[in-house]
């Protein structure tokens, strides 16, 4: 009988359940049953709740079996485990689960399917044909295909990643940099972490077009600390691509070089800034620096870097590989092409959800996410991280674009959406967000220093118990101005938009901070 | 004879020898190494690389990551952030604060005063999906309940 491939996968969110002692145990039991096993650590899926997902070859196609514990797995091998049988735990054939068969998977499209470190298995599944199309083309061109693609930077500020490389590709400097920004700190957030976890190969290729499109030869990925499965992956990825000549002195035989460097970041949130992680880069306190000027033009090391976030690079491969066009039809008004989102905290089926822009949080929270995982009425959603809104029920039914969320003060961010039920108080939500605030910020401007700060001190006192001492409207008058001091007068987002998530908080969930009427004077 | 914390952090220096920006990837090998980055070796990473004990003293304390003093036996790390918090953290943290003797404020973490724990918030680790999430001694645990936090502890065993 020939091996059956099982495929048991290593993403960290799955080690973080037991993935490893799942594939232990059927390592062990198929050696004592005598039943060949070709086992194969595979990404995830992007299906939390049915992690770990045990995937098993069969003529018909893959078939999942999870959330699976390691004292399952002599109970799914008698039931027939290997043949793909039924079973209490058996969900049928994987691409077929509504939840994966409802996405818009381009730029995960490998997710979970392939062997995350082997490049064999990237090249068979459309890996690496963006770098060979972008090898054909001038440098120009490639910069024109972003730019047609409508891509925007996926790290939150949405900024036309085109017009960045572009940028760097029209400094003149003997040495520029490509940086991919891989401090993932957003709680919510962990389509970063999945793709260097679960499709490292990506992340290399969209960085190298960039280099070979802006003429640097030198990169950079910084990731935090908080992510050792990434770091060790990535290492993996970047020491094999190397050794396949995909990296190095000579790009596929291109006499262009692109050499690649993994970092690991130190804790700090604000390096997720991207001046202050070029300071972090340097070997400095991971201070914000003031712009201009703008790190395409003096960036790492004082020269032209084009940085972008990893979800940005891994998008650029397929937009070479299948053209502009292919990317940019999907998406809706200018927010083009698909989001990897992410449905996080009190959520039934928590996990990544790839759809072009345009799909509204309802569908996403309910259609997708089941609602909440304590079965309680959903109260409300912070979206796009710490420094995103709180939306209410009002704003459920907007299109996610970038536009239509600015346009209630709302911010898309890096696709974050942290669903909260009805026991959330909001007025301890933005007092964290102030506390948050406090502890990460870089200390360079006052606003952000300070304010946040006096920010946790005020929301304290709007949230004690009412007596003749405090005038609560007079602390609310107080908090809106602090927080408007911070929204213009801070020198990065951090302090910037820490009020986002405040004032939300506080117009759309008065009655968490003891006062009876809605007050919407500010957005 | 063991390694001195001298003598490993100039074995760190001398790997890095000319690469630019070294500062982070040697403080994270000395910590890696040592458990921490003792006090007395800062002169000898400022002298390596031609800082000022000052430069790399505010590197090592501007961090989270990075710790001046010895660790207890196991770190524990609890996350705090808003996903987490979703799903139960404030609980969590405040029954593993009660079961290792340990009491965090703020962004700061402690040690439990028979040295055998470091309890520390962090903000994210994510596994947001799958929340709550801890880390013990550089394992990953989701879905975390303060009964499944017991037994993670317990199976620690006693002090070598």
């Amino acid at each position: 009988m020939s091996a059956v491939t099982v495929y048991v996968p290593r993403d960290s969110a799955a080690l973080a359940v037991g993935a490893d002692e799942v594939a232990a145990a059927l390592q062990a039991e198929c050696a004592r049953r005598g039943l060949a096993l070709n086992l194969v650590r595979n990404g995830s899926r992007g299906m939390f709740w049915l992690e770990t997902l045990v995937e098993v070859a069969t003529p018909q196609g893959r078939v999942a079996y999870g959330p699976v514990e390691a004292d399952d797995v002599p109970a799914l091998l008698d039931a027939g485990l290997l043949s793909g049988a039924a079973h209490a735990l058996c969900h049928g054939v994987t691409e077929q689960i509504p939840y994966l068969a409802k996405q818009e998977r381009l730029t995960f499209a490998r997710m979970g399917i392939t062997d995350p470190l082997s490049i064999a298995d990237y090249e068979a599944h459309e890996g690496f044909a963006g770098l060979r199309a972008a090898l054909s083309l001038q440098p120009e061109a490639i910069v024109q295909q972003v730019l047609d693609s409508g891509l925007r930077g996926r790290g939150g500020a949405a900024f036309p990643t085109g017009i960045k490389w572009k940028t760097v590709a029209a400094a003149q400097a003997a040495q520029k940099y490509v940086v991919c920004n891989a401090d993932e700190g957003d709680s919510g957030t962990f389509s970063d972490r999945m793709t260097m976890e679960g499709d490292p190969f990506m992340l290399i290729e969209g960085m190298t077009i960039a280099a070979l499109a802006v003429g640097a030869t030198r990169g950079y990925v910084y990731i935090r600390s908080e992510y050792p499965d990434a770091i060790a992956t990535m290492n993996e990825a970047v020491a094999r691509a190397t050794a396949a000549g995909y990296l190095g002195d000579d790009v596929l035989g291109s006499g262009r070089a692109f050499h690649l460097t993994i970092r690991k970041a130190a804790g700090a949130y604000v390096c997720g800034e991207e001046t202050a992680m070029l300071e972090s880069l340097e070997g400095k306190r991971g201070i914000v620096r003031a712009k201009p000027p703008l790190p395409a033009i003096e960036g790492l090391f004082g020269q032209p870097t084009v940085i972008n976030n990893v979800i940005s690079f891994a998008s650029v491969p397929l937009i070479l590989a299948r053209g502009a066009a292919f990317y940019r039809d999907y998406g809706v008004g200018r927010s083009r092409g698909t989001l990897p989102m992410q449905l996080a905290g009190n959520i039934k089926h928590g996990g990544l959800v790839e759809k072009a822009f345009g799909v509204t949080l309802r569908e996403l929270m309910f259609d997708f996410g089941g609602g909440s995982a304590t079965g309680r009425p959903i109260k409300t959603a912070q979206v796009g991280g710490p420094l995103g809104t709180y939306l209410p029920e009002s704003q459920w039914d907007l299109p996610l674009d970038y536009e239509a969320y600015a346009a209630v003060g709302a911010v898309v961010g890096h696709g974050g959406i942290v669903v909260h039920d009805d026991s959330a108080d909001l007025s301890k939500l933005a007092r964290y967000a102030m506390e948050f605030c406090a502890i990460e910020s870089c200390g360079k401007c006052t606003p952000c220093r300070i304010g946040s700060t006096r920010g946790v001190e005020v929301i304290a006192k709007i949230m004690a118990p009412p007596s003749p001492k405090t005038n609560k409207p007079q602390q609310v008058q107080l908090l809106r101005d602090l927080c408007d001091t911070m929204v213009n007068g801070s020198l990065c987002a951090m302090g910037g938009m820490t009020p986002y998530p405040v004032l939300s908080a506080l117009n759309h969930f008065p009655q968490d901070f003891g006062l009876a009427t809605p007050d919407r004077e500010a957005a | 004879m063991n390694p001195t914390p001298a003598s490993v952090t100039q074995a760190v220096l001398a790997r890095h020898i000319g690469e630019p920006g070294a500062l982070l990837p040697i403080l994270h090998e000395v910590q890696d190494a040592l458990g921490h980055i003792p006090r007395e070796v800062v002169p000898q990473i400022a002298e390596g690389l031609n800082l000022s004990r000052a430069e790399v003293h505010g590197v090592v304390t501007y961090y989270h990551h990075f710790r001046a003093e010895a660790p207890g036996r196991h770190v524990v790390q609890v996350c705090r952030a808003e996903a987490c918090q979703a799903m139960g953290s404030d609980a969590l943290m405040a029954h593993a604060e009660h079961a290792l003797g340990c009491h965090t404020h703020g962004g700061h973490g402690s040690t439990s005063a028979d040295g055998r724990y470091t309890l520390n918030p962090v903000y994210c680790l994510g596994l947001c999906a799958s929340s709550p999430a801890v880390v013990v001694n550089d394992k990953l645990h989701a879905r975390m309940t303060p009964a499944k936090f017991d037994k993670v502890i317990g199976a620690l065993g006693a002090d070598a």
